[in-house]
């Protein structure tokens, strides 16, 4: 633990003798700085299309959860009659908020789309449907479903279970699929800095050999890669999430009423906050996948 | 200081060195002869840790070298200065800081700034290459400056191998004068050469033992020197 503490401290801690030792390696110090960049530009879209798919399961749930329909499905002559009846009993139902038989000019708005607006509901049977809008508490379906059976026969209650499983489970599939992917990025950016540091490792044998040969432990001569390696994925992810992060700023934005998943996404709130975490987030991936080839190949050494 | 006890070196399937007992006192100043592949390389590089002994004992500093940690034998590196025929040093960095480098690497680099530093370079003569670069130094200069590195650390022991095989003689008879100097000043010195006149030239300056591997063995040499 206390050697842990020791490299930590020694790859946080400027040593501009030690950096010195391993000499530049130009490109290919490029192409790490680069992969980061890259890694975290990409890792900021992760991060926002997960945070717009978890925000719009919430909508979803919080929005479809709220609501349920009752449909009036009588001969004419009953219809007003099991409507004022459905009414009275969810008046009485603990958990709704406000119910309401929707007039026959909502009901054509409704079906407009497939009978077209000159529709007249008068020519065809169409079930009254009731609105019905719960408390937070939410009602108890079953229970107003049982209530309807014995009073109304004609009812129906469509608490919009059906609509709303699949639409938030798919959502929240989207918000996982976001996260496996910063995961995934966190995992090749990790990988891509394991194979740069061997590289450097061995184009370096010479220079190793000559650090041992004159004392250096190995946590010196690791602390020098380390450090050249967390530097150039600290800057690298840096840039990546601050030019992520402007993309993600110019995304079109649809209003309210248009507001659609494409359009939603991007950072609301405090989750502009969150990208900031990638830099020193690659920064560590960075560290541990250094210290860990640089200890495999200094173990391997005399 | 170093002892070998019964010591044994095998590597792909043939053994280097066998039953090699020897004994480094402090202050004692030795040659280490024998023809090229004879094993003197291997056995420098069991005395300083770079390699362990496949049979026998090899006790550093009243340690078994079996015993130490990596980090035991970097800090026995500091104690131990070694000067190899081909010696490497970081090409990209100027003469005065290779020279400086075991300092800078034992958390000692204020030292580096200091007039040591200074002195060693006047000492192995190498004060005006202070800023070249390893590559452009001749072989004489290289060897003057892996002996003033080290010894930067003013270790208790000197291992020197090949110390003059690129260097012509003058060169060769210079840095074995700063190597009898460093004895001198109580540093014990193993000097590994092929080369019977350096060591018959040097004997006049030093009191030297004189060891040869043959035969896988090491022995005292005796008046053939």
């Amino acid at each position: 633990m206390s050697g842990l503490r020791a490299i930590i401290g020694g790859a946080l801690r400027p040593d501009t003798q030690a950096d010195r030792v391993v000499p530049p390696s130009g490109f290919t110090a490029q192409l790490t700085v680069f992969a980061a960049a890259a890694m975290a530009f990409l890792a900021v879209f992760a991060l926002a299309l997960s945070l717009a798919a978890g925000r719009l399961a919430d909508q979803w749930g919080a929005e479809l959860a709220r609501s349920a329909t009752i449909r009036i499905a009588a001969p004419p002559e009953q219809q007003q009659t099991q409507t004022d009846a459905a009414l009275r009993i969810l008046e009485t139902t603990r958990g709704v908020a406000r119910a309401r038989a929707l007039s026959d000019a909502e009901q054509a708005a409704l079906l407009a789309p497939w009978f077209g607006a000159e529709l007249s509901l008068e020519t065809l049977p169409v079930p009254q449907l009731i609105e019905v809008i719960e408390t937070a508490e939410g009602m108890d379906a079953a229970g107003l479903r049982l209530r309807l059976a014995a009073e109304v026969p004609g009812a129906v209650l469509d608490d919009h279970s059906r609509w709303r499983a699949p639409l938030v489970k798919a959502a929240s599939r989207l918000t996982l699929l976001g996260w496996s992917a910063i995961v995934l990025i966190a995992a090749v950016t990790a990988a891509m800095v394991t194979l740069a540091a061997n590289a450097a490792l061995a184009a370096n044998a010479q220079v190793i050999a000559v650090l041992r040969l004159v004392g250096a432990t190995d946590s010196y001569i690791a602390q020098a890669f380390i450090r050249r390696f967390t530097l150039r994925a600290l800057i690298g992810a840096s840039v990546g999430m601050v030019l992520g992060m402007i993309a993600v700023l110019f995304m079109p934005r649809g209003g309210d009423e248009t507001a659609s998943f494409l359009t939603g996404l991007g950072f609301q709130g405090v989750h502009w906050l969150l990208p900031l975490l990638i830099p020193p987030l690659a920064a560590c991936v960075a560290f541990v996948a250094t210290r860990m080839a640089a200890r495999r190949t200094l173990e391997g050494l005399t | 200081m170093i002892e070998l006890e019964n010591v044994a070196y095998s590597y792909g399937g043939g053994e280097l060195l066998s039953d090699i007992s020897l004994k480094l006192a402090p202050g004692s100043f030795h040659f280490l002869t024998g023809p090229s592949g004879a094993g003197k390389t291997t056995l420098m590089k069991l005395c300083y840790g770079a390699l362990l002994p496949t049979a026998g004992h090899v006790r550093l500093f009243d340690a078994d070298v079996r015993a130490y940690t990596r980090d035991d034998v970097a800090m026995l590196r500091r104690r131990v200065g070694v000067v190899h025929q081909d010696c490497q040093f970081l090409d990209h960095l100027p003469l005065s800081e290779n020279i400086a480098l075991p300092l800078h690497v034992s958390d000692r680099s204020a030292e580096a700034q200091g007039e040591d530093l200074a002195d060693l370079m006047h000492w192995v003569g190498l004060t005006e290459r202070a800023n070249a670069l390893p590559p452009e130094l001749s072989g004489g200069e290289r060897q003057r400056a892996a002996l003033a590195r080290a010894v930067i650390m003013s270790p208790d022991v000197v291992l020197a191998d090949e110390p003059t095989g690129n260097v012509d003689w003058d060169m060769s008879q210079r840095l074995l004068r700063l190597l009898i100097e460093l004895n001198r000043m109580g540093k014990t010195v193993l000097v590994a050469t092929h080369d019977l006149s350096l060591i018959r030239a040097t004997k006049a300056h030093v009191q030297a033992r004189v060891l040869r591997i043959a035969n896988r063995r090491i022995q005292l040499a005796g008046a053939d020197l």
